[in-house]
């Protein structure tokens, strides 16, 4: 057992931020991550951040763009607060000595990015990413901060009264990848979830393959609501065979998109007449599927993405990296051949409820980064507001849950009296197939000591993962994996409708069913990354059907949102968030309404026009 | 340059296991799993014969049935696509075939470091380096002077080690106390350091270097990569500068590279890592004069 007062899972931008933050309130930090701190996928980020410090630039305006950009589903006070915040966190990484590209002046540069008002995005060359990941490490390394890395958390040790607002979060179980150890991690103040995406859901992404959004379905089935999981962002140009990200930029310089008949389709199938290939995502993704769908797609499945006019000189000088990637990652020379491009998930906008300081409803459980959803990102994320999220709100969740004894939370979650709860119109029932034990992933016992409530989440998670690895025939993880990614690939993607949505729901319900039949066939303690798969399939299987099921229950088209049978933004009834919790296996759909409320009055929906 | 593999003994291993699980009843069924799964190994050489395959010879170790078995090479044939990497192949390798088979990965875009490998003989990323480049068979193995914790992943805390003795972290008694004012920095001077940047700490760089392997504490070329980073980087201030130097300027420091350049050639960053050695040389002496 091991024991620390905050406890920080997950060590990419947020999780690193938050640590240092809460070492510096004088707590006792641990970070648990699967990956080594440097692997994390932040590190893969490329344009930048979102910061308003130049003159002639305010935080206003930035919140405003970021209002918009969100499709009006974002929260005020959580926009205000990123954006307050954002340009203190940005400078404190140059005062930690983050190699930002520099201006001749020896300031910092800032560039244009899509949908904001002042060119306010701070940025390392193309890897701001890998920058800024490496700068936080950097810091955390110097301050002597203890580090478990490889090590997998599996589970919340958290208490299980009935209503999930009266929990609390005592600590977590993890596996100690090299040696196959399982332990208990206590927490004394709090457990931060900083875990990341959930790409991995889906079969063609810019995640990371350990983007499986662990922190995101634990927090789930210990009763914590993930809120607007709907709203998945999809980039338009990736690499088809591995789904490696090809930046806006090569169009923003000029790039043509061409279908296999040879045709600039965005003008000539009259997608986006005025802006062509530079129209927003999710226009210029839709265009491309449409056109692979009418049979115009390169091999049935991509187009073409040429940049071969703009000059050998001029590509060298700008997009040197897109050349690398396309051929590294492609074996395609794109000097001299266009790239294969198709749609990609890229984001999840929605996540792990939570309020600016990092809360859940669970006292002593706190989450940041792309794991959480303070509602800054509403329907549809603007680029560069990712990357000071983390900062912004690692440093929050990291201050606050270092800063006091565990409390009751703030934040208003939960359901209230007046809460409108949703209706689930479902082609099968939704949620936990077998035993109650397999349903709720927490393992505490009322009104227990905390380290109790460990003891007991820990021989849980032992009698869990023994019997994965005793089990020796049924069906392989890799297997039901490929299965669940291909359906959400073909039914929750960019384009969806009801059937198909109830067609993903009945797949996803097949896939959980055989669930209960997985079995690990790699019987060794050490590495087994069989093992973590296979855990980590549950966690895909929970978050898939959490976003189906708010998709299929938003019938509206907002951001990221398509749906065919209802392609108009309906503010009268959708200015809501989707909830959606975990009651004993069963999940269950509620609404909160968009806070529009800022500090100088509210912000006023308006139609996105293209 | 062969393989290292762990020099334990069976009984130390056993004993190590020992102490860190308990007997569960499942133990002997899991023992029994391991030998049933012993035998399928073989039947995954003959597959998939009418796609165009590839040929993998991939290496495979278990700590936990060490000196019962030899470390083997496995064959693996999987249907090749265009653009395929290697990752791709071992994923595909993995997941249809051997849900055994151990390897670290995440990006698959040469940005998270954890897919150094020996690929035919030479340190790269799995993650970056095309099929169609290679010979067939392709030989797959871990890093070499590295402990293999199994199959490809080795252990990397000696690399780790090594990184953190250096210091790798921004260092100054002038940073500005305002909290939204920036420390300017030369547009030369981050040119300067900038490729010094781009390293991932995947370790191809110390695996390929015959002084590190000869010599243990040799802070070896990803370390002082990094330290030329902070070194270089004239926002530090020159009292550090000469701390850096101090750690430098010691036995098992800059002096160690012998130019081989071996490094330099594996670094999947491009990074002038025997350049930066060279020059951090040039520097040491030069701040030695100063103080004569
Ligand atoms: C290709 C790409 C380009 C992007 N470019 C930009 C950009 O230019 N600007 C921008 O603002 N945003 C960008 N984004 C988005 C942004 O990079 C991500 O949203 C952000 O980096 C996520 O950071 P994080 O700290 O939340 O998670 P991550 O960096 O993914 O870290 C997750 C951490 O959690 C750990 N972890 C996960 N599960 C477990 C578990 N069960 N147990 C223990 N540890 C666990 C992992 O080891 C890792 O350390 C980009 C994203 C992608 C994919
Ligand atoms: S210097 Fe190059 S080879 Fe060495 S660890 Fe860094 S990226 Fe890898
Ligand atoms: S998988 Fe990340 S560097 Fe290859």
């Amino acid at each position: 057992m091991y024991e620390h007062d905050v406890i920080v899972v997950g060590a990419g931008g947020a999780g690193l931020r938050a640590a240092i933050a809460a070492h510096e309130e004088g707590a006792d930090v641990a970070l648990v991550t699967k990956l080594h701190p440097v692997r994390s996928h932040t590190g893969a980020a490329e344009g930048g951040i979102n910061a308003a410090i130049r003159d002639g630039d305010s935080w206003e305006d930035h919140a405003y763009d970021t209002m918009k950009g969100s499709d009006y589903l974002g929260d005020a006070p959580a926009i205000e607060t990123l954006c307050q915040d954002s340009p203190k966190e940005t400078i404190q990484l140059e005062h930690w000595g983050m190699a930002f590209s520099r201006e001749d002046d020896g300031s910092v540069s800032q560039r244009p990015f899509g949908g904001l008002s002042f060119p306010r995005t701070t940025y390392a060359g193309a890897e701001t990413g890998h920058h800024l990941l490496h700068t936080m490490y950097e810091q955390v390394v110097k301050r002597g901060i203890q580090v478990y890395d490889e090590w997998y958390v599996t589970r919340l040790a958290v208490t299980n009264q009935d209503d999930p607002a009266e929990r609390d979060c005592h600590g977590v179980i993890a596996y100690d990848i090299k040696s196959g150890k399982i332990e208990g991690f206590t927490a004394k103040n709090g457990v931060i979830l900083t875990t990341g995406g959930l790409g991995q859901v889906f079969d063609h992404t810019t995640n990371a393959v350990a983007n499986t959004g662990d922190g995101a379905a634990m927090a789930y089935r210990a009763g914590v609501p993930l809120e607007d999981m709907e709203f998945i962002q999809f980039h338009p140009t990736t690499l088809p065979s591995t789904g490696v990200l090809i930046s806006e930029g090569v169009r923003g310089e000029g790039g043509i998109l061409y279908n296999s008949e040879g045709e600039r389709f965005m003008f000539e199938h009259g997608y986006a007449n005025n802006e062509g290939e530079l129209a927003s995502r999710d226009v210029v993704a839709r265009a491309e599927l449409t056109e692979v769908n009418n049979g115009r797609g390169i091999n049935d499945e991509y187009v073409h993405l040429d940049m071969r006019h703009l000059g050998e000189e001029r590509i060298i000088d700008r997009l040197e990296n897109i050349l690398h990637l396309a051929e590294d990652f492609e074996g395609v020379n794109a000097l001299e051949e266009p790239m294969p491009v198709k749609p990609g998930q890229h984001y999840a906008m929605g996540g792990i409820e939570t309020d600016e300081n990092g809360e859940t409803c669970i006292s002593g459980l706190y989450a940041a980064g792309e794991c959480a959803c303070v509602s800054v990102h509403g329907a549809n994320r603007l680029g560069g507001n990712a990357l000071p999220e983390l900062i912004v709100f690692g440093a929050r969740a990291g201050r606050h849950a270092a800063g006091k004894d565990l409390g009751t939370p703030e934040i208003t979650t939960g359901k209230t009296e007046d809460t409108e709860i949703g209706e689930l119109d479902t082609p099968v029932e939704p949620g936990a197939v077998g035993t109650p034990e397999d349903a709720v992933a927490d393992g505490g016992t009322t009104m227990a000591q905390p380290s109790q409530t460990v003891e007991t989440a820990l021989e849980a998670e032992r009698a869990r993962v023994e019997r994965l690895l005793e089990r020796d025939e049924g069906v392989q993880q890799a297997e039901l994996r490929a299965k669940l990614q291909k359906s959400m690939t073909a039914n929750v993607n960019v384009f969806r409708n009801e059937e198909g949505l109830k067609q993903a729901l009945r797949d996803i319900r097949e896939v959980r069913e055989e669930y209960e039949n997985v079995y690990v066939n790699d019987p060794s303690r050490t590495f087994n990354t069989d093992l973590i798969h296979t855990i980590e399939m549950r966690n895909l299987i929970d978050l898939a059907e959490a976003i189906t099921l708010g998709a299929l229950v938003r019938d509206e088209f907002r951001g990221a949102h398509w749906r065919q049978e209802n392609q108009e933004r309906r503010d009268d009834v959708w200015l809501k968030h989707t909830l959606l919790s975990w009651e004993d296996g069963t999940p269950e759909l509620w609404f909160k309404p968009t806070i529009l409320e800022g500090e100088d009055g509210e912000y006023e929906p308006k139609i996105r026009s293209y | 340059m062969s393989t290292q593999v762990p020099e334990k003994t069976e009984s130390e291993t056993e004993t190590e296991t020992e102490t860190e699980r308990t007997e569960t009843p499942g133990d002997r069924r899991r023992a029994e799993k391991r030998a049933r799964q012993k035998g399928t190994t073989e039947a995954q050489e003959t597959t998939e014969t009418d796609e165009e395959s590839i040929h993998l010879k991939v290496f495979r170790y278990d700590p936990e049935i060490e000196g019962k078995m030899e470390p083997r090479f496995d064959d693996f044939h999987v249907p090749f696509t265009k653009g395929m990497t290697v990752l791709d192949a071992l994923m595909l390798a993995r997941d249809r075939f051997d849900t055994t088979l151990t390897f670290r990965h995440s990006c698959r875009q040469a940005i998270c470091g954890s897919d150094a490998l020996f690929i035919n003989g030479t340190q790269r990323l799995g993650c970056k380096t095309q099929i169609s480049d290679l010979e067939e068979p392709v030989r797959v193995e871990p890093l070499p002077h590295a402990e293999v914790v199994k199959d490809l992943v080795v252990d990397m805390e000696h690399f780790y080690d090594q990184m953190h003795a250096v210091e790798p972290y921004f260092q100054t008694n002038e940073a500005p106390s305002d909290e939204l004012q920036e420390q300017h920095q030369s547009r030369e001077n981050r040119e300067k350091i900038k490729m010094s940047t781009r390293c991932i700490w995947c370790g191809a760089c110390m695996s390929s270097c015959n002084i590190a392997a000869g010599d243990n504490e040799y802070l070896g070329p990803a370390a002082l990569n990094k330290a030329f980073r902070f070194a270089m980087d004239k926002r530090e201030g020159e009292d550090m500068r000469e701390h850096r130097f101090e750690i430098l300027d010691q036995e098992h420091g800059v002096w160690r590279c012998q130019t081989q350049f071996s490094c330099t050639n594996v670094c999947p960053k491009d990074i002038p890592l025997t350049e930066h050695i060279q020059e951090l040389k040039r520097s040491a002496v030069k701040n030695n004069l100063k103080f004569w």
